[in-house]
């Protein structure tokens, strides 16, 4: 049984411009241990993804349909009372922007301290201790002082130390990292990045990393799911993904820069933007943007597709799959790219270069 | 920079205000048409430019007008503000007896404001945009736009005619720490109470819906603490901060608020002795009932500021 199995998940949103269907059917599942990591665009719909696991969607916002098993146990029929004994306690979360995750108005040691005295039942000056030790473990020096310090007074890169801090203090066995770098400048990125890494390793924790930045993927995780308008457009091993990339998405995703550090907007470079979820183009949602896109692709929406044999993905054991016509066999011409790869000495990423028809 | 050393600078930082206040009520009352002297002497008809020379000289009313304000400053600073001229009391003893009855009447009412609005603003803020919220918007906005002194009236026509649970006017003579005095509180302290928590509910009801959609919020939540404590220690302490700075301010108003009231409800408090005061053109009555307002509306404002630092850590006292 897998640590968590997403399975048909599809979650609304009421506005007053329409129903705007942000996660769309998505099935995946991480194994014990695992990081995975889940890249797309904003408005992806990986942040919604991230906040269903907890069941943390607020109003307007809905769980239409599906199942979340953690476990092997359905947290959407749990109670209130059993969601929140999960919550920060076997699921944890790191946010995006730590400035603003973290109340002004308390401590930063007493934020942290505050979900193990709720979930492990530790006395006060327990948790204090604890606190001050996984303090000094996401590396903020002088942890002891800085424990009664408000988040004012720590800079954004402490801050965001202090955030991983919070998530891992009950040792939850999933983390889940929306987009936990992009906050903060380029050195300190590749720190944080490190040390989600290493905590992850120490405290044996599963990962769902969340990003835009297909580097931060290639630092960190071993598989990837790459979203498209609420969709799941491509799922692979992480090096798979990069040397072999199926999806002309991905591809186009990966055009652009994928090394850490690069300040360019990467996304700029696939032509056109994400489509408004409201109202969805039928048919591949890809395709205004698609290079490769022919009339088939109008009429008929692809599905997860195993890239091998064509199969459907949800009927044969795959690893590499792709929500493309091109391997149902409904596209007359070809996926005409080319990947060539440069090993970079300095990353542990390998940084592919693209050229074909998509440029 | 210490709390104390704070408190102290703010302090010092009251007298230039005070002066300027003691200017401004000092030459207000001089330059209103109407002088005690005249006034004493028109029910007597009889007397002539030498008993009004007298009386002049008796009230320190002949100086030229700056040394007058100099003398009453000079009593100010010791503590003597000069004597009611008709009854020859001491206007601090005149004031000493009515204060407690005005500070409870005030006290009641801002408690009375803050106990019903707290609540009603979490309440309003948590289950924003349904019934509840709706039914408090309209009962707060009801109670910001009715004239107190028309819902005092109101509350002594039912209260004391229909129901006639409470008599129609202040008992007289009744010690104010009575029964009697304590029950008939009630009804201008409803009075008084309620735009205070109109408004303040209105603020914390805002302040509160804006909060519960900041990010710390749903980091709170995905901690898994309860609602309740996510609600109660972090929302609330970070909307009470601007609840605070509207209470000082409310503080101004019940305090001009409760002037009208007292005359509604026959108060025996400072209030009516002020309105009487004015029209008697009891000068120095006038001007000693100002600075204590003075005085104590600024002493508001200075615990509301050491609140507000107390619950923000990103305040500084400075
Ligand atoms: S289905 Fe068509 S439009 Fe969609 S990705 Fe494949 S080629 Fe492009």
């Amino acid at each position: 049984m897998a640590l968590l199995e997403v399975e048909d998940l599809t979650v609304n949103f009421y506005t007053q411009d329409g129903t705007v269907n942000a996660v769309d059917n998505l099935t995946y599942s991480i194994e014990r241990g695992e990081k995975f990591g889940v890249v797309g665009e904003s408005g992806a719909g990986k942040s919604v993804t991230a906040l269903s696991l907890m069941r943390l969607i607020d109003s307007p916002g809905h769980i239409e349909s599906g199942e979340i098993r953690f476990k092997g146990q359905d947290i959407l029929s749990m109670s209130e009372d059993e969601v929140r004994s999960i919550r920060g306690n076997e699921i944890a979360m790191i946010f995006q922007d730590a400035q603003t995750a973290l109340n002004p108005v308390y401590s930063v040691g007493e934020q942290i301290a505050e979900a193990m005295r709720h979930h492990l039942d530790y006395s006060k000056s327990e948790a204090k201790e604890e606190t001050i030790d996984l303090l000094a473990k996401v590396g903020i020096p002088e942890a002891r002082k800085r424990y009664s310090d408000y988040p004012h007074e720590f800079s954004g890169g402490m801050q965001q130390r202090a955030i991983i801090a919070m998530a891992l203090s009950c040792d939850p066995d999933l983390l889940i990292c929306d987009e936990p770098t992009t906050a903060l400048d380029v050195t300190i990125e590749a720190k944080i990045l490190e040390e989600i890494e290493s905590l992850a390793e120490e405290f044996d924790t599963a990962i769902q990393l969340i990003t835009h930045d297909l580097g931060v993927i290639a630092e960190i995780c071993d598989r990837v799911m790459v979203m498209y308008g609420g969709k799941p457009v491509e799922k692979a091993p992480v090096e798979e993904l990069f040397y072999d990339p199926k999806h002309p998405y991905t591809v186009g995703l990966m055009s652009s820069i994928p090394r850490i550090g690069d300040s360019t907007d990467r996304l700029q470079t696939i032509p056109g933007k994400m489509p408004d979820l409201v109202e969805l183009p039928p048919g591949c949602s890809f395709h205004p943007r698609c290079p490769y896109a022919e009339e088939a692709c109008t009429l008929s929406e692809p599905e997860l597709l195993d890239t091998k044999t064509g199969k459907p993905a949800s009927e044969v054991g795959t690893n590499h799959s792709a929500a493309c016509l091109a391997y149902s066999g409904d596209l007359t011409g070809e996926l005409d790219y080319s990947v060539t790869v440069n090993e970079d000495s300095k990353s542990n990423a390998p940084a592919s270069q693209i050229t074909g028809d998509n440029q | 920079m210490s709390l104390r050393r704070f408190i102290v600078k703010r302090l010092l930082a009251i007298i230039p205000i005070l002066f300027g206040v003691s200017i401004i009520t000092f030459g207000l009352v001089h330059l209103t048409p109407g002088d005690p002297v005249q006034q004493i002497l028109a029910l007597n008809p009889r007397a002539g430019p030498t008993e009004k020379q007298q009386l002049r000289e008796q009230f320190g009313l002949a100086a030229p007008i700056w040394e007058q304000y100099l003398n009453w400053m000079k009593g100010v600073f010791t503590g003597d503000f000069g004597e009611v001229y008709r009854s020859r009391r001491a206007v601090s003893e005149v004031i000493y007896s009515r204060l407690p009855e005005t500070l409870l009447l005030g006290l009641f009412g801002w408690v009375f404001g803050l106990v019903i609005a707290i609540p009603t603003g979490i309440y309003a803020a948590v289950h924003k945009d349904q019934l509840g919220d709706t039914v408090s918007r309209f009962v707060a906005l009801s109670g910001i736009s009715i004239p107190n002194f028309w819902l005092g009236l109101m509350l002594i026509l039912i209260g004391s005619l229909t129901l006639g649970w409470w008599p129609v006017t202040a008992p007289k003579r009744a010690p104010l720490l009575s029964f009697d005095m304590l029950w008939y509180l009630i009804l201008p302290g409803l009075t008084i109470g309620t735009a205070a928590a109109s408004s303040i509910m209105r603020v914390m009801r805002t302040s509160m819906a804006e909060e519960m959609n900041k990010e710390y919020v749903t980091a709170a939540r995905a901690k898994g603490l309860p609602e309740r404590t996510v609600v109660l220690k972090h929302v609330l302490r970070n909307s009470l901060i601007s609840v605070v700075t509207l209470a000082a301010t409310l503080t101004a108003s019940i305090v001009a608020g409760s002037v009208i009231i007292e005359q509604v409800f026959a108060w025996p408090g400072l209030g009516q002795t002020f309105i009487q005061a004015i029209r008697n053109a009891e000068y120095n009555l006038i001007m000693a009932i100002t600075l204590f307002t003075g005085v104590f509306i600024i002493l508001a404002n200075l615990v509301a500021d050491i609140l507000y630092a107390a619950l923000d850590p990103r305040i500084r006292y400075d």
